[in-house]
């Protein structure tokens, strides 16, 4: 196994962390539209894997690219000015946040949840023909595991050896769905039934995620077929940006307004289900925002301040790379803003 | 009379038949928080959140409306249906047919619809042209909260599959949930489209009767969903310009309300469709074909979407049809 380099890895975590929060302020001022979903709070995994693909690899993403591409090495400049829709973008803003394609990266993005299965079999279908020791990577939520065409995805992968490395972000949510509540058995047997070899993971542990993706990779490489790893972590900023249930826990007093009426209303009229179960439905609905308090920013679910802890020895190098970092994205922000903003001046 | 938004009066028409008929259940992702007034008066029984899994909720529909319930199936956004067209394709609309009209699958599936909100072009599609192609699917558009619950409850009621869709300009939660996200921003909401008067009991409109919302003597400007509102305003515009045009809402796609379209375009000798759908192969053409087909002699002109929808918001605004557009080819047709 080759030693992983902790510092490379916070210095990737730490420019997806910081990029996303200059496009979360970015949308918060309405510049970006549509439903711009973050990877804050999963960088560990996207970082610990991406730095380990190389030229001719592939990357099959979902609608929550941003992170795995900055990681992977697209320009920020450009998927900045793609996520504000300029004709300067990445996509010549026609693609926008939830379709980042990149050619020269094999990296394509859907917002069709669970076509990162097909989309990374395919990649690796091509890999076995054209680019014999290269591999495709399928990012994906535990929500995604309950659509046909990646279970579909994980039989083809599995009885063509594909060298596919299935990543299942398991985040417990699927929009405003509590997922365990509408998924069968246990994922890592899941994948084990199609004969995939499958691994659960921690996502704040930079190193076990290391070891593990680093073993799936090398012999998905040496044509052993495709590995699964289920890898739990968190969303601090929910399933996107101006979350629904997000905002109820930031602003209760001013959302539960909105939505309290129509409730009282509802529970109370003639004709329905029977009190109980009423009562039933408004108790899940506070349990839907009571656990979506839980998964919040907090230090302990946070793999960048944990990983920081880690390297407390280093703190020096630490720092160098954070203000290299800060002073990248500011610069790359500020030179955006200022395309934008000239494109736009009538 | 009462003033209900878009979105309330659907979800009213459907607490509505759910009080009225136990059999009427919901079926989709995230209902319980979508749905939230629904799911705490029906309970959990009815209001059935499902995981990411259209082909199996949409065609475990299909059955269970045959078996006697009958249910709505929400797929989120129209543009996800693609993962579940099997269900409708195949099944839903075939089954009356190949059972010699003897077994019926009294289903719904509501999804949103439309661009106008920078979402891109896997997420703003209509679609309704290539749902109506299916023979034995209704596909409804309404345009006003009334139309809105007064089709939904027609749709509930009809015993065969209604695609059911709902544009996210109008309604109000969708353009909150997948467009601005609490922020302050404008959309180009049309002010009679996201709220109005609606009956006080919803009773069903009968599908494919299309409405004149405006009587005009020179051009006929047929259309559906949001796209209603723009050219009554064009409509507006082209007053001014000394023109007369009559805007005809069809609410339904399919069944098509063709002797109304007939009427009016043997009355002006021109036709102008303005739809939101892609242009190519789709409802635009066949209202043309169709009115070809009655031996009428008529110019005819169309303001459609013609490319894919791009994510860049002032892109966007160009692809799908607006009121410039229309009174230009509007203008255009008339030779003025």
């Amino acid at each position: 196994m080759n030693p992983v380099d902790l510092l490379n890895i916070y210095r990737q975590m730490y420019r997806s962390r910081v990029f996303e929060e200059h496009v979360v302020q970015i949308w918060n001022d309405g510049l970006i539209t549509g439903e711009m979903h973050t990877g804050i709070g999963e960088e560990a995994i996207n970082a610990v894997i991406v730095t380990q693909l190389v030229d001719g690899d592939a990357l099959a993403l979902d609608h929550r690219g941003t992170s795995p591409s900055i990681i992977r090495g697209l320009d920020p400049k450009k998927l900045l000015l793609e996520f504000m829709g300029h004709p300067q973008g990445l996509c010549s803003g026609m693609g926008g946040h939830m379709h980042i394609f990149s050619r020269s990266h094999l990296l394509a993005s859907s917002g069709i949840v669970g076509s990162s299965g097909p989309a990374a079999a395919g990649f690796a279908l091509a890999a076995k023909h054209l680019r014999p020791g290269k591999i495709a990577v399928s990012f994906f939520g535990e929500g995604a595991v309950n659509e046909g065409m990646m279970m579909e995805s994980f039989n083809l992968a599995s009885v063509f050896k594909l060298p596919v490395l299935f990543v299942c972000k398991d985040n417990d949510m699927a929009i405003t769905t509590v997922s365990s509540e509408v998924t069968a058995g246990n994922l890592k047997e899941r994948a084990e039934a199609f004969d995939i070899p499958a691994k659960e993971l921690d996502g704040t542990d930079v190193e076990i995620i290391w070891q593990t993706t680093n073993e799936a990779i090398a012999k998905a490489r040496a044509g052993e077929g495709p590995c699964f790893i289920l890898i739990k972590c968190k969303h601090f900023y929910g399933h996107f940006l101006g979350d629904p249930l997000l905002r109820i826990v930031r602003k209760p007093l001013k959302e539960l307004r909105k939505i309290t009426p129509g409730l009282i209303k509802s529970i109370t009229r003639f004709g329905g289900a029977p009190i109980s179960d009423r009562v039933g439905s408004i108790k899940d609905v506070l349990s839907l925002i009571t656990k979506t308090g839980k998964d919040r920013d907090s230090e302990v679910n946070d793999p960048l301040f944990l990983l920081r802890k880690k390297l407390d020895g280093e703190i020096k190098e630490i720092e160098v790379i954070e203000k290299d970092v800060n002073d990248e994205m500011v610069s790359i922000v500020e030179e955006v803003l200022k395309i934008y903003m000239e494109s736009y001046q009538e | 009379m009462r003033t209900l938004s878009f979105a309330d009066a659907i979800e009213d028409a459907i607490a509505q038949s759910m009080s009225e008929d136990p059999n009427v259940i919901i079926m989709g992702e995230d209902v319980h928080l979508l749905r939230v007034n629904l799911f705490s008066r029906f309970g959990e029984k009815r209001v059935i959140n499902t995981p990411v899994s259209e082909s199996a909720f949409l065609g475990a529909g299909v059955t269970a409306a045959m078996a006697g319930l009958r249910p709505i199936v929400e797929i989120m956004l129209v543009d996800f249906i693609g993962v579940a067209m099997d269900g409708l394709l195949n099944h839903a609309s075939k089954v009356e047919f190949f059972s010699g009209s003897d077994w019926k699958v009294p289903l719904v599936i509501r999804a949103s619809c439309g661009g106008g909100y920078g979402d891109g072009g896997q997420h703003e599609q209509t679609l309704w042209g290539w749902l109506a192609h299916i023979p034995g699917l209704i596909t409804v558009v309404p345009s006003d909260p009334a139309d809105a619950g007064c089709l939904m409850l027609a749709a509930i009621q009809y015993d065969g599959p209604v695609v059911y869709l709902e544009h996210k300009l109008l309604a109000d939660y969708w353009r909150d949930y997948l467009g601005s996200g609490g922020r302050d921003l404008d959309y180009d909401v049309p002010k009679n489209g996201h709220k109005g008067e609606v009956p006080d009991k919803w009773s069903p409109i009968p599908f494919g009767k299309a409405i004149v919302r405006r009587s005009g003597t020179d051009i006929s400007i047929v259309t559906l969903g949001v796209s209603v509102h723009r050219a009554m305003e064009a409509a507006g515009l082209l007053k001014a310009r000394g023109v007369s045009a009559e805007v005809l809402d069809l609410r339904t796609v399919s069944p098509l309300d063709s002797s109304a379209i007939v009427s009016s375009v043997s009355k002006t000798g021109r036709l102008l469709v303005i739809d939101e759908d892609y242009k190519q192969f789709g409802l635009s053409g066949e209202i043309a074909a169709l009115v070809l087909e009655n031996s009428i002699r008529f110019k005819f002109s169309r303001v459609c979407t013609e490319t894919i929808i791009p994510y860049s918001h002032s892109l966007e605004k160009q692809a799908i049809p607006d009121t410039k557009r229309i009174v230009e080819t509007a203008l255009e047709l008339l030779n003025k």
